[in-house]
């Protein structure tokens, strides 16, 4: 069986288990106060970021750090930061909405987000009682600004193999930190950098190194396709002598930094995508109503009403498991504190135990964007392709986002092999809801008993999908053993099915919770968008799971999985059509992203 | 310095404006409310004469418990506390009435409001809470500058200004340029929910107009490019279309 029930799931049981409704968060219980640091932020972006675009763009002098002053008088910089330190010391889902209001503000959101996150988080999770005290209360008001040095020329994907070094000086009161960064967000105007290093060439360590260190010089800013106006910089590194009270975290333990932040970065890059997408859907409606072709506004034009209708089921969808994975991250992390753990590593144990559903949210927010920005393009039509209409930046700029924090290759496969780890450490039993999708392969299949609901018809669908992943996983890890990790295309494959799997289910619980608090006339939209996502999905997860099946079966075992997977994947025929054309009416009749 | 701030929760001015079937009630459903932009003003002042001074920002709101989010927000903006007359603003005399019952006795120096709201756009609350307490009232202020017991107001008038100077305690009326209005903090927005919201109920008062039903202006015709050197064209579209000559 795969339908147990329980109150809260671990990270990545959502394969094997089902969820209930109401122990999910959705967007519509925000409290009032949440609704209010939202509108501050929105008022935020309107007066002191959007109308500077352009300027942002332009790299103008000493623009973007006094934007960054103003959000840290407003207290926008230290939502995380404990009370203690200065901060507010908010939860996770209050960090992830103010992340997701920032998103739409291009280049801003990128140097506000690295900030707050790669640039904060590990002093906050990582440092001494005095790195806290001394750096935290200026980083929560701006009064520092900080960058994040991992990336180097030959490390990118391969972080680990970074090459810059540090050497213990003869006097034992430094570190001599040698080596040159890359790709380094904020470098330009930032007055902390967090930065790793191989003490002795072998121990990955953190430090935080302060401008003024003798040493340390900074490259040119980058040329680049989209986030024109985020300073990124290479950072030089020689003969820099860092005090040795600088090291961050354990020395040799500083995967640990980079690897824990991460996952709440992933997730938070799914947030700021959201916003981005939101903000995109705007304007992409409201041009759309107001253009005219043909005598009629395009709006009216039932191929317009697509692109509309599958950018607000996209951003909907990955709303709804945005928000679901961040309460479960702020759940495990009381569970932890309960258990005496301290705050840091209560949240950092928390983002790790979702880390498969971070990975798969900066997968799927990356790829929600990109395609709302794409169609958003489409919708402008010429005047999309003009640098004088927001839909040019906006195209731009959300490229980088299927590349930093991990590239979506590298996510898509650390789905994959995070679910496999656990599963032979045991602390995820795939194995034998596995053998049981073996068994029911070989019985009679289940025809249904006739009249389906809406929602009866996606529990099916979603709880099939979880036996379409175990049973090409399980016949993956069978066949390669201890090699899988070279077929990264079938593992691509797994991780495609996983992520239609968890964001299928995500909008299937948001809307099966609101369907007990609103009126089945305002339910409809919901669930036209929820039911014409699910019926895609459903078809998506044949198609990588038929790609995986036809790349490493044969004969009768190839033949038995195809069946399966149709099985498995199969629903009733859904008029798409209409319920698209249902969804773009409202989206067309608030002239906005209503939901 | 004692201050009570008057403010109305209007729609957003972005929503779109519907009425029901028997355009007897604006719609309500999926609007989003926001401080009256003219009030905001008026509270931005307030709390600049008090943080600059000394003193304390009370705002009043007339209206049903679905407006608290709106006066939490005028909190969450510095305002100390607040109190909410529990009644569906009827027409103006109803709410002048509420506000002056408030206000009337409770001691402030200055009683501030926006010019006016910007669903009705009525204009007449200062007046009339100014002839009910009978206080002085100064409409439509673009600064308001204090000194002991002396302000300094600066009266917008056809083709120019006005300046007036008056003693504590009257009402004035905001418009644009008294201040501008700030976005709340995170320290404002964390406070709002511990301060003070007083609810009292309202007072008995004549309901003395009724709105008998809503339109929306009518939509704008077609336009008709003609080129400017085709006159005979013009004459005729006039003549037989637009039927004006």
């Amino acid at each position: 069986m795969i339908d147990t029930k329980q109150k809260s799931l671990k990270g990545g049981e959502f394969i094997i288990r089902e969820s209930d409704p109401t122990s999910v968060f959705i967007p519509e219980e925000y409290t009032e106060e949440h609704k209010m640091m939202a509108s501050m932020a929105d008022d935020f972006l309107d007066a002191e970021v959007l109308p500077y675009l352009d300027r942002i763009d332009s790299m103008e002098e000493g623009l973007m750090k006094s934007i960054m002053d103003k959000a840290g008088e407003l207290g926008l910089l230290g939502i995380s930061v404990p009370e203690e330190y200065g901060g507010f010391g908010k939860d996770f889902i209050t960090a992830m909405l103010m992340t997701e209001k920032m998103g739409a503000g291009h280049s801003f959101a990128v140097a506000m987000s690295a900030h707050t996150g790669i640039g904060t988080l590990p002093i906050l999770y990582f440092g001494t009682a005095e790195q806290k005290s001394k750096y935290l209360p200026k980083l929560a008001t701006g009064e520092l600004k900080a960058s994040y040095c991992l990336t180097e020329p030959g490390s990118g994907s391969d972080a680990l193999a970074a090459k810059t070094k540090a050497i213990l000086s003869s006097d034992g009161k430094h570190y001599i930190l040698n080596g040159q960064k890359m790709w380094i967000t904020n470098a330009g105007f930032a007055d902390l950098f967090i930065v790793f290093a191989q003490i002795d060439g072998d121990k990955f360590t953190g430090f935080i190194v302060e401008k003024n260190t003798a040493g340390l010089s900074l490259g040119e800013e980058e040329h680049k396709m989209g986030i024109k106006g985020s300073s990124t910089r290479q950072v030089f590194f020689a003969d820099c002598n860092v005090p040795v009270e600088n090291v961050l975290g354990d020395i040799g333990k500083g995967h640990l930094i980079a690897f824990n932040i991460l996952n709440i970065g992933r997730a938070k890059l799914a947030g700021a995508a959201l916003g981005g997408a939101k903000r995109a859907i705007g304007l992409s409606v409201s041009y759309a109503n107001e253009r005219q072709q043909f005598k009629l506004p395009i709006s009216k034009f039932g191929a317009i009403k697509h692109k509309l209708a599958e950018q607000a089921i996209k951003t909907f969808t990955l709303e709804s498991a945005l928000y679901r994975a961040s309460d479960q991250i702020d759940e495990m992390e009381k569970e932890l504190l309960a258990k005496g753990l301290n705050p840091a590593d209560s949240l950092l144990g928390a983002a790790e135990e979702f880390a498969v559903e971070c990975a798969i949210l900066k997968v799927f927010g990356s790829e929600v964007l990109d395609y709302v920005v794409d169609e958003g393009v489409q919708i402008y039509g010429g005047y999309g392709f003009s640098s004088d209409y927001p839909m040019d930046r906006a195209y731009r700029d959300s490229r980088i986002n299927r590349i930093f924090e991990g590239t979506n290759e590298i996510n898509r496969m650390l789905i994959v092999d995070m679910l496999l780890k656990r599963a032979m450490k045991g602390s995820l039993d795939l194995m034998t809801p596995a053998q049981n999708i073996q068994k029911e392969l070989m019985g009679i299949p289940d025809f249904g008993n006739g009249e389906e609901t809406p929602f009866s018809e996606c529990l099916t669908a979603v709880s099939n999908m979880k036996k379409a992943i175990l049973m090409v996983a399980g016949a993956a890890v069978q066949k390669y053993m201890m090699t899988l990790a070279k077929e990264q295309e079938i593992i691509m494959n797994i991780s495609d099915m996983i992520i239609e799997t968890y964001t299928s289910e995500s909008i299937l619980l948001r809307v099966q919770k609101l369907s007990t608090t609103k009126g089945s006339d305002e339910l409809t939209v919901y669930i036209d968008m929820m039911h014409t996502f699910i019926y895609e999905s459903a078809d998506r997860v044949n198609h990588a799971g038929k790609s995986a099946i036809c790349s490493m079966a044969d004969g009768d075992e190839l033949r038995m999985m195809l069946l399966g997977l149709k099985r498995f994947t199969k629903m009733h025929p859904y008029n798409t059509k209409d319920s698209r054309r249902r969804i773009a009416n409202v989206l067309i009749d608030k002239n906005t992203y209503p939901f | 310095m004692k201050i009570l701030v008057c403010i109305s929760n209007v729609p957003d001015t972005t929503t779109k404006i519907t009425f029901n079937s028997e355009q007897t009630e604006f719609n309500t459903s999926g609007v989003q409310f926001v401080i009256n932009p003219y009030d905001e003003i008026a509270l931005t002042r307030a709390i600049e004469i008090t943080e600059k001074d000394g003193g304390t920002v009370t705002v009043l709101h007339v209206g049903e418990a679905s407006a608290d989010p709106t006066i939490r927000k005028a909190l969450a903006m510095g305002a100390h506390d607040a109190i909410r007359v529990n009644a569906a603003p009827r027409d103006a005399w109803f709410v002048a009435n509420q506000i002056s019952n408030v206000a009337n006795g409770a001691g402030y120096d200055l009683i501030l409001m926006g010019r006016e709201s910007i669903d009705h756009n009525g204009s007449q609350m200062a007046a009339l809470v100014g002839e009910l307490m009978n206080i002085p009232s100064i409409s439509i202020c673009k600064s308001l500058t204090l000194e002991g017991n002396k302000a300094t107001v600066d009266r917008e008038i056809e083709g120019g200004k006005e300046v007036a100077i008056v003693e504590t305690p009257f009402i004035a009326s905001a418009s644009e340029g008294m201040a501008e209005p700030r976005i709340p903090n995170m320290r404002g927005i964390m406070s709002a929910r511990t301060k003070p919201l007083n609810v009292v109920e309202a007072v008995a008062v004549d309901t003395l107009s009724e709105i008998i039903s809503y339109d929306t202006p009518k939509g704008r015709g077609q336009v008709t490019l003609v080129e400017a050197d085709n006159t005979d064209k013009l004459v005729e579209l006039l003549h037989t279309e637009a039927k004006v000559i």
